[in-house]
């Protein structure tokens, strides 16, 4: 999947949680408190479910998980590993 | 007396029991669930892992090395109560109807070694009520956990008219081995926590429903103004609609005043099974179920 399609697909996830209609791709959605910690089990699940991938214990650092941008680079990451 | 407390049952595998039965395997002890249906403890087997999954991510605690699998193994799921003959302590999580609590507990009593003590978590329920429907009332405590319950490091226990302080330590005991304390109040209908909790989230709902201010607003002055982590509507779908409703009800029922009426809204979200988080859909939506 191409990187921006990801982020839109992740977007559109997002934008049901998050009122704030302009929030940036760099953005750490925790930190801003747009969504709560709790938010983040939620998050992961759809991630797993949408990309077709497996959140193992080792990627659960919040930070792989903050941002669009994050969220993206790690789809890819274990979208390509998948792939090798 | 100094029982040794090492096999747990948990009665309900509702949201409340998944917890109970995480904290409780996560410390270490034998847990079994108990729930009417295979298809419930199923259901209450998935969520339980997918919590285990994400602890890491979502306590603030010391970690263990073990994995989701490992704690799953001490958890053991029945639909018969004779899963009990040798458990040492039982935490009662049935849906806040007092018919449903009754009946659960003469199969308790058939079932559990004389020497077990029972908890009993409710929202609302008078304990004391609860302790008379057995041969056990010293043993009958109130146990109030908070949800999410591996997150949540204090209890509010409850000392029912007969509870012996031989009972109240041991409550304090298996508590502690969980990493949680107990603040130990006396028996009223609500306690502490929900008498002024379920007050503040039925005048909420019906602010909502005066179309004062929208669901969003209302929660943003308690956690904008007021600093609180997180608003009353937010909480009511943590907790979810149908126990808010059950338990304001009691609370109703219990004290025969008219300031513990239900929110006709209320009422008709849970009729339309806007049960919150655990539906997907309160007062807030919620995306997996989980």
């Amino acid at each position: 999947m191409e990187t921006q399609q990801l982020k839109e697909s992740l977007r559109g996830f997002l934008q049901e949680y998050i009122k704030v209609a302009d929030f940036k791709d760099d953005e750490n959605i925790f930190a801003a408190k747009y969504v709560n910690s709790l938010f983040v089990m939620q998050l992961i699940l759809f991630v797993e479910k949408e990309f077709a991938i497996r959140v193992e214990t080792e990627d659960m650092e919040l930070a792989n998980f903050c941002s669009v941008d994050a969220l993206a680079a790690f789809v890819d990451k274990k979208q390509s590993e998948a792939a090798a | 007396m100094t029982n040794q407390i090492n096999r747990i049952g948990v009665i309900g595998a509702g949201v409340m029991g998944v917890g109970v039965a995480q904290s409780a395997a996560q410390a270490g002890y034998q847990v079994t669930v108990i729930d009417v249906s295979q298809e419930i403890l199923d259901k209450a087997k998935q969520i339980l892992y997918t919590n285990l999954r994400f602890h890491g991510l979502v306590s603030k605690k010391a970690q263990s090395d073990e994995t989701p699998e490992q704690v799953l193994e001490r958890v053991h799921f029945s639909t018969s109560y004779e899963g009990l003959h040798n458990v040492d302590f039982v935490v009662e999580n049935v849906t806040e109807n007092w018919d449903i609590k009754k009946s659960v507990y003469v199969e308790l009593e058939r079932n559990c070694p004389s020497h077990a003590v029972y908890a009993v978590n409710t929202s609302a329920i008078s304990i004391t009520r609860v302790a008379a429907l057995t041969n056990r009332q010293e043993q009958v405590l109130g146990m109030h956990f908070m949800n999410p319950v591996p997150l949540k490091d204090t209890v509010e226990s409850i000392r029912a008219f007969h509870t012996s302080q031989d009972t109240i330590e041991q409550a304090a005991r298996f508590l502690a081995k969980m990493g949680k304390r107990q603040i130990v109040v006396n028996d009223m209908p609500g306690f502490v926590s929900n008498r002024v909790l379920m007050l503040t989230i039925n005048e909420a709902v019906e602010l909502l429903r005066d179309g004062v201010a929208t669901a969003q607003d209302i929660d943003d002055i308690f956690t904008s103004c007021f600093g609180h982590p997180m608003g009353p509507l937010a909480t009511a779908d943590l907790i979810g609609l149908d126990t808010i409703l059950f338990s304001i009800e009691v609370l109703y029922d219990s004290y025969a005043d008219s300031k513990f009426r239900p929110s006709p809204l209320l009422k008709k979200l849970v009729d339309a099974g806007r049960l919150g988080k655990k539906s997907g859909h309160g007062f807030f939506k919620y995306a997996g179920n989980i």
